[in-house]
């Protein structure tokens, strides 16, 4: 970790000891070889100036660009692997006995409640990643490009599909491994993913817009989590809501996880044409409707 | 390359930026000609960073006007931005990918087909020397390695008019002194080039015209020579062999030159203003009399330096200038803006003691400074 961009000499010289005592163990890496002048003149004759990209080829290049993150830093992949992994066995084994008689039946109920509850989860990196990406400065030179000033937005979220792609296919593997059989087989399976990812990008939008207006990745963090426990906790995911007070039933029969859940049951269960997954379909409209113009307001302001 | 008929790279009018109560930039004019190096020069938190963002579109202004090569930067931004690189303060690379891959990256959101912008990337991190550390992660560069990086990214298209945000600011001696030659060379090429720097030094090296700015506003706008000798001829850095002799050395000096010295912390130093004569040759001849009296008196000198007016100087002479006549710092007459400076420094020193003291104090840090960093 170097800190050559801080102004404080302090960090300069610290930051000047870490890397020769590198340069000591990879001798050569770290000195320099010379400009010359006649190189750079011979890379400033290109005055090649195509015209620029369209809004689908900047936004995939953006996507490309999250790629590359995360072959770069595979660690963020953490919470997309492990994280649901520990909630399937935890939930499955915690409650399984207590709710529904025996863990092989609670699999039955839990594991679509489970797949929405951490992808819905992990949508709040949208928001740290972008905030993050900000404060680094490399927004800066994005928004001087003569490109769709969206793309760089889009293209992230482009690939935090995969991301949400990806954490759907290790929990379905460990719910199967558990003893999970959807009455609705492979394409019931596809649907409820599907409709998961969809209702997924439309929610990532909400981050986005909080990743631009809070100040540090920490607070975009906080008030992701706020909204996120209530939300996947107070709804039908883990438990049925007939057994909760009144007024609890009213907020859970209005949480757009409740309906997102029992839509991605329905069609694990092969009911493919039920009143909830419009509802999911329709809200995610919504959604993308208000909080797609909000961020890229915000974006093109700051 | 198509060029402004006017010949502008950059016009600003009265432009403002006002964040919450602080008016970061406070009405700014600005005329950069096309093809040259334009310095932008005041201490941290002056606007310099502002000003540029709003020229670069990252920033709206709040108000008045500002044209990038004739076009608006609120009404036409997309045609500036097709025109402008900016290399920021800090870097404006992703630090997770590749120098490689962020040149690649570039070259494609510029519309460049895959391979192009492949070909393109290995050129830049060769000619660059980076080719080395094409295959690592940014984050792991140091910090000149950074801004080449950076300023590689900012040319991958060569722009009609690159900004450079402080570039060197952070960077030791040597990586400095590689990004002034890349600097001269994008020059060279025709690209015009607005540098922003705390150094006075970087601007009299690289820029044909200097502004200084501070609090927001242009306080003093001209060529590196003419803002010089608005502040006088600088002042000599002297360190005797035994300290007893420093109060006779001090008096001495005070005589021979007629201004103020000061002692610092370090018993055998002591530092004197040149009184301006408005050129080089005057000074170094006043510093040569100090000397031979100093010889004459049998005062062992060891070793002595002329120091270039700081930017201390500069900024207490042009803000005190700036106070007694409101039109200091216009562009046209610099030999007045000199001659008010120099009334300034000296009522400075013969009326005020205290704010002579400060300056000179302050003007002694810089020399210090200059000589740990040598």
């Amino acid at each position: 970790m170097t800190t050559v961009a801080t102004q404080d000499p302090k960090d300069l010289e610290k930051g000047r000891g870490e890397r020769n005592g590198k340069a000591a163990a990879d001798p050569g890496s770290e000195v320099l070889a010379p400009v010359v002048a006649e190189d750079l003149a011979a890379v400033f004759v290109s005055h090649h100036r195509p015209p620029k990209p369209g809004p689908l080829s900047a936004s995939l290049t953006f996507g490309w660009r999250a790629m590359l993150k995360i072959k770069h830093v595979p660690e963020q992949l953490f919470d997309v692997t492990a994280f649901p992994i520990m909630m399937t066995l935890m939930f499955t084994y915690l409650f399984g006995g207590a709710i529904a008689g025996s863990t092989d039946a609670y699999v039955q109920f839990v594991i679509p409640g489970i797949l929405v509850q951490s992808i819905v989860m992990i949508t709040m990196y949208t928001g740290v990643s972008l905030n993050n990406d900000i404060e680094r400065g490399v927004f800066d030179r994005f928004r001087t490009l003569p490109i769709w000033r969206p793309a760089a937005l889009v293209g992230m979220i482009l690939g935090d599909l995969l991301r949400y792609v990806l954490a759907s296919t290790v929990i379905i593997t460990v719910g199967l491994i558990l003893g999970f059989r959807p009455d609705g087989g492979v394409p019931g399976v596809l649907a409820g993913v599907a409709l998961l990812v969809v209702f997924s990008f439309a929610f990532s939008w909400v981050w986005t817009m909080f990743g631009l207006l809070l100040r540090s990745e920490k607070s975009v963090m906080g008030v992701s989590m706020m909204v996120l426990f209530p939300l996947t906790f107070l709804s039908n995911v883990f438990v049925d809501p007939k057994t909760m007070p009144g007024w609890l039933q009213a907020f859970v029969d209005v949480n757009p996880i409740t309906h997102l859940v029992s839509a991605v049951r329905d069609l694990m269960d092969g009911d493919f044409a039920t009143t909830e997954t419009v509802w999911v379909l329709v809200f995610s409209a919504a959604l993308v409707a208000v909080f797609v113009p909000l961020p890229l307001r915000l974006y093109n302001r700051k | 390359m198509t060029i402004d008929p006017t010949g502008l790279a950059i016009e600003t009018h009265g432009l403002v930026k006002v964040f919450g109560t602080n008016r970061a930039v406070d009405g700014i004019d600005l005329r950069v000609p096309a093809g040259t190096v334009y310095g932008v020069l005041g201490p941290n938190g002056a606007g310099k960073t502002t000003a540029v963002k709003m020229l670069a579109t990252l920033l709206r202004p709040d108000g008045g006007e500002a044209y990038v090569f004739g076009k608006s930067v609120l009404r036409d931004a997309d045609a500036v931005r097709s025109r402008v690189s900016l290399t920021g303060q800090y870097a404006s690379v992703d630090e997770d990918l590749t120098g490689t891959e962020n040149l690649v990256l570039l070259g494609r959101l510029l519309g460049h087909t895959k391979s192009f912008a492949r070909s393109r990337a290995g050129e830049l991190m060769a000619a660059f020397g980076l080719d080395k550390a094409a295959a690592r992660q940014v984050k792991t560069y140091s910090g000149g390695m950074r801004r080449r990086i950076d300023i590689a990214a900012s040319i991958l298209n060569t722009p009609d008019l690159l900004f450079l945000d402080e570039p060197t600011t952070g960077l030791d001696p040597r990586s400095r002194n590689q990004v002034w030659d890349i600097v001269r060379a994008v020059v060279a090429q025709g690209t015009t080039v607005l540098l922003t720097t705390q150094y006075l030094e970087e601007a009299d090296r690289l820029a044909s015209r200097i502004a200084v700015i501070d609090h927001g506003k242009v306080i003093a706008e001209g060529t590196p020579g003419e803002l010089k000798s608005s502040v006088g001829a600088g002042s000599i850095h002297i360190r005797l062999r035994d300290a007893a002799q420093r109060p006779d050395a001090e008096r001495l000096l005070g005589k021979v030159l007629g201004s103020a010295v000061q002692t610092g912390t370090d018993p055998v130093a002591l530092t004197a203003a040149i009184p301006g004569h408005g050129t080089d040759l005057g000074a170094a001849e006043d510093a040569a009399r100090a000397l031979g009296e100093l010889a004459r008196a049998g005062i062992v000198v060891d070793d002595f330096s002329l120091g270039q007016p700081s930017l201390d100087e500069v900024f207490m002479a042009l803000t005190e200038s700036s106070a007694s006549s409101t039109s200091a710092g216009s562009a046209e007459s610099a030999e007045s803006a000199g001659s008010s400076a120099e009334l300034a420094a000296g009522s400075a020193a013969s009326a005020s003691p205290a704010a002579s003291e400060a300056a000179s104090t302050d003007e002694q840090h810089d020399a210090i400074s200059k000589e740990s960093a040598a």
